[in-house]
C-alpha cells in the first residue's frame, strides 16, 4: 500500500539515522521533566519569568564557551549560573517595583541578549544560529546525557518538593504560619526551571528552549482541571510536539527548536479553540444544563 | 495541654506607629475570647503577634512554651491563591503539615480525618472538588476543616463569619464551642456585638490602646464601647513620640 508506505516514510523513516534517534530520545526526556515545571510557572503567575530566563541563558552559555571552548559541560554550567542570577534578580525586581516590573524585565532581557550576542560574535567557530535555534545534529552522546541526566534530575528533584511547592504556591501565608520555609521551595524550583531550560539548549537553543515548557502547560488548562491532571496532560503534548517537531524538521529543514515549539503552538492553538474544557468551542456550544 | 498566652506591655507597630499599643493581659488556658474594635484598631495585628508572624516593636508575647506553628490562625482575607488547582481533600489535607511536613508520609489516619472534618463543617462528599470552584461561605468552611486537621491547642480566628450565611454561622460556631469544649484557647476577632454578648464569656476590647479586658457584659459597656468609637482611624500627620516607650 504506497499510503501507508508515504506515511512510514514521513512519521518513521527520520529516525533510521543515529542523530535523529537522540535527538528525539534527548527531546523525549525533557518532555517528560519540563513541562510539570511549565504548570507551576503558569499557575504562579511566573510565566514572564521564563522569558527573562530564554534571553539570560544566553550571555552565561557563551562565557562558557569563551572560557572553556566548546566543552558542553562549561556552556551549561555558566548558563546554569546566568540563568539563576537573572531569574533571581527578577525576583527582586518584582518584589521592589511591587509588580509592575515588565518594563524593567524588558531591560534585563534585552541587555542580556545583546551581550549573549556579543560574546558569541567575538568567538571564532561558535554558529550563533545553532546557539539560538538549535540543532539537532549537535546532539551527539555528550549533549543525550546531558539532557537525560538534567531530565532525571528536574523529575526527581520536583516530586521531592511538590508538597511543600504546592503548599508554598496556593497559600503561602498558611505555610509561613505552619513554620514552613517557603522561600527555600521557590528557589529549588527556580533551580529546577533554570536546570531544564539549560538542558535544552543544544537540540532547542536557548531561544527555544522555554517553549517545550511553556506551551505544553498553557495548553494543559484545556485538558484537565486537577493539578495533577494538568501535569500528565502537559507532558503529552510536550511528547507529541517534540515528536511532531522533530519529524518538521527533518522534512523541512526548519532549526529543531523553532520546530518544536511550533508544533507545540499549533497543539496549543487548537488546545484553545476546541479542547474539552475552558475553550472556545464549548462557549459557543450550548449545553443543557443540570438540575444539581 | 493547653498554656496561657500572656501578654506583657506589647506594641506592635507599622512604620513606628502603634497598632498595638502597650497591651497587657492573659488569655488563660481554654479561653473563649473574642477581640472586638473599630477598623484599624490592631485586631489583625493581635493575632499575627500571637501567632509569630508580626514581631513585637516592644513588651512580649510569652506563649507558655507553645511554638508557633502549634496555633491554628483562620486569616481574615488570605492571600491565598483561589485559583490554584487544588481539591478541598488537599486543603484539608495541609492542615496535617505540622505532622508530616514536607516529606514525611501522609498520617495514615489522614483520608479519614480529611472526610470527617469536611462533613462536620457540612461539606460531606466534597473532596474532590476544586477550592477555586466553592462559594466564599463555603470555602470558609474548608478553611475550618483545614484548621480541625491542624489540631491546634491554641485557635485564632479572625473574622470567621464574614461572607458566611446565617446557618453556616450558627455550624461554624457550633464548632467553635466543641473547640473550647476540649479545652482549646479559641481568641475570635468579631464585629457583631450581639453574637459576641451571647456566645463568648470574655472579651477584649481594643482601639490601638486597649480599652477593658475582661467579662463580656463588664467589657461592652456603653462608656467602653463609646471611648472605642472616638479612636481616630488616620494615624497623626506629625505624631509626638509616645512617653511610655521603652
Amino acid at each position: 500500500m504506497p499510503g501507508r508506505r508515504l506515511i512510514t516514510a514521513i512519521l518513521f523513516d527520520p529516525f533510521a539515522m543515529g542523530f535523529m534517534r537522540r535527538a528525539l530520545a534527548g527531546c523525549f526526556a525533557l518532555s517528560i521533566a519540563a513541562p510539570p515545571l511549565g504548570v507551576f510557572l503558569v499557575l504562579r503567575r511566573m510565566s514572564l519569568t521564563s522569558d527573562v530566563l530564554q534571553h539570560g541563558i544566553l550571555p552565561g552559555i557563551a562565557l562558557g564557551a569563551a572560557a572553556a571552548g566548546l566543552s558542553l559541560w562549561a556552556m551549561g554550567l555558566g548558563g546554569f549560573v546566568a540563568g539563576l542570577a537573572v531569574t533571581l534578580l527578577a525576583g527582586w525586581l518584582t518584589r521592589a517595583t511591587g509588580g509592575r516590573e515588565d518594563s524593567q524585565l524588558a531591560g534585563v532581557y534585552l541587555i542580556a541578549l545583546a551581550l549573549g550576542v556579543a560574546i558569541i560574535s567575538a568567538q571564532r567557530g561558535m554558529d550563533l544560529t545553532h546557539l539560538l535555534f538549535g540543532s539537532v545534529l549537535a546532539v551527539d552522546d555528550a549533549a543525550l546525557l546531558l539532557m537525560a541526566g538534567v531530565a532525571s534530575a528536574a523529575v526527581l528533584g520536583l516530586a521531592v518538593i511538590w508538597r511543600p511547592l504546592v503548599l508554598e504556591s496556593f497559600d503561602p501565608g498558611f505555610m509561613q504560619a505552619v513554620g514552613g520555609r517557603g522561600g527555600v521551595y521557590h528557589l529549588a524550583f527556580l533551580a529546577l526551571v533554570v536546570l531544564c531550560v539549560v538542558g535544552g539548549f543544544t537540540a532547542l537553543g536557548t531561544l527555544m528552549s522555554v517553549g517545550l515548557m511553556m506551551l505544553p502547560a498553557v495548553a494543559a488548562r484545556h485538558w484537565a482541571a486537577e493539578l495533577p491532571g494538568q501535569v500528565r496532560a502537559a507532558v503529552a503534548l510536550a511528547l507529541v510536539a517534540s515528536y511532531g517537531g522533530l519529524v518538521l524538521s527533518f522534512h523541512t529543514d526548519i532549526p529543531a527548536g523553532p520546530a518544536i515549539v511550533l508544533t507545540a503552538g499549533g497543539l496549543w492553538l487548537a488546545s484553545l479553540a476546541a479542547g474539552p474544557r475552558e475553550s472556545l468551542a464549548r462557549s459557543w456550544l450550548h449545553r443543557p444544563h443540570y438540575v444539581g | 495541654m493547653t498554656p496561657a498566652i500572656t501578654l506583657s506591655d506589647l506594641t506592635c507597630v507599622h512604620e513606628r506607629h502603634p497598632a498595638v499599643h502597650h497591651l497587657s493581659g492573659r488569655f488563660a488556658p481554654g479561653c473563649l475570647t473574642a477581640v472586638v474594635g473599630p477598623n484599624g484598631a490592631g485586631k489583625t495585628t493581635l493575632l499575627r503577634a500571637i501567632a509569630g508572624l508580626h514581631t513585637a516593636h516592644e513588651g512580649r508575647v510569652d506563649r507558655g512554651g507553645l511554638s508557633c506553628d502549634r496555633i491554628g490562625l483562620l486569616p481574615q482575607a488570605s492571600a491565598l491563591d483561589r485559583g490554584f488547582p487544588v481539591t478541598c481533600r488537599d486543603v484539608v489535607a495541609m492542615g496535617a503539615w505540622g505532622r508530616m511536613g514536607a516529606f514525611r508520609a501522609l498520617p495514615a489516619d489522614a483520608a479519614e480525618r480529611v472526610g470527617a472534618a469536611l462533613r462536620s463543617v457540612g461539606l460531606a462528599g466534597f473532596e474532590r472538588r476544586l477550592a477555586g470552584s466553592l462559594s466564599a461561605g463555603q470555602f470558609q468552611r474548608v478553611l475550618f476543616a483545614r484548621l480541625m486537621l491542624q489540631d491546634a491547642p491554641v485557635l485564632l480566628l479572625d473574622e470567621p463569619f464574614t461572607a458566611v450565611d446565617a446557618r453556616t454561622a450558627a455550624d461554624l460556631l457550633k464548632l467553635i464551642h466543641r473547640w473550647h469544649g476540649e479545652g482549646r484557647s479559641v481568641i475570635a476577632v468579631l464585629h457583631d456585638l450581639d453574637l459576641v454578648a451571647r456566645e463568648f464569656p470574655e472579651t477584649l476590647l481594643l482601639a490601638r490602646d486597649p480599652i477593658a479586658w475582661g467579662p463580656t457584659v463588664a467589657t461592652l459597656s456603653a462608656a467602653n464601647r463609646l471611648r472605642a468609637r472616638l479612636v481616630a482611624e488616620a494615624w497623626a500627620e506629625r505624631p509626638e513620640l509616645c512617653r511610655d516607650a521603652a
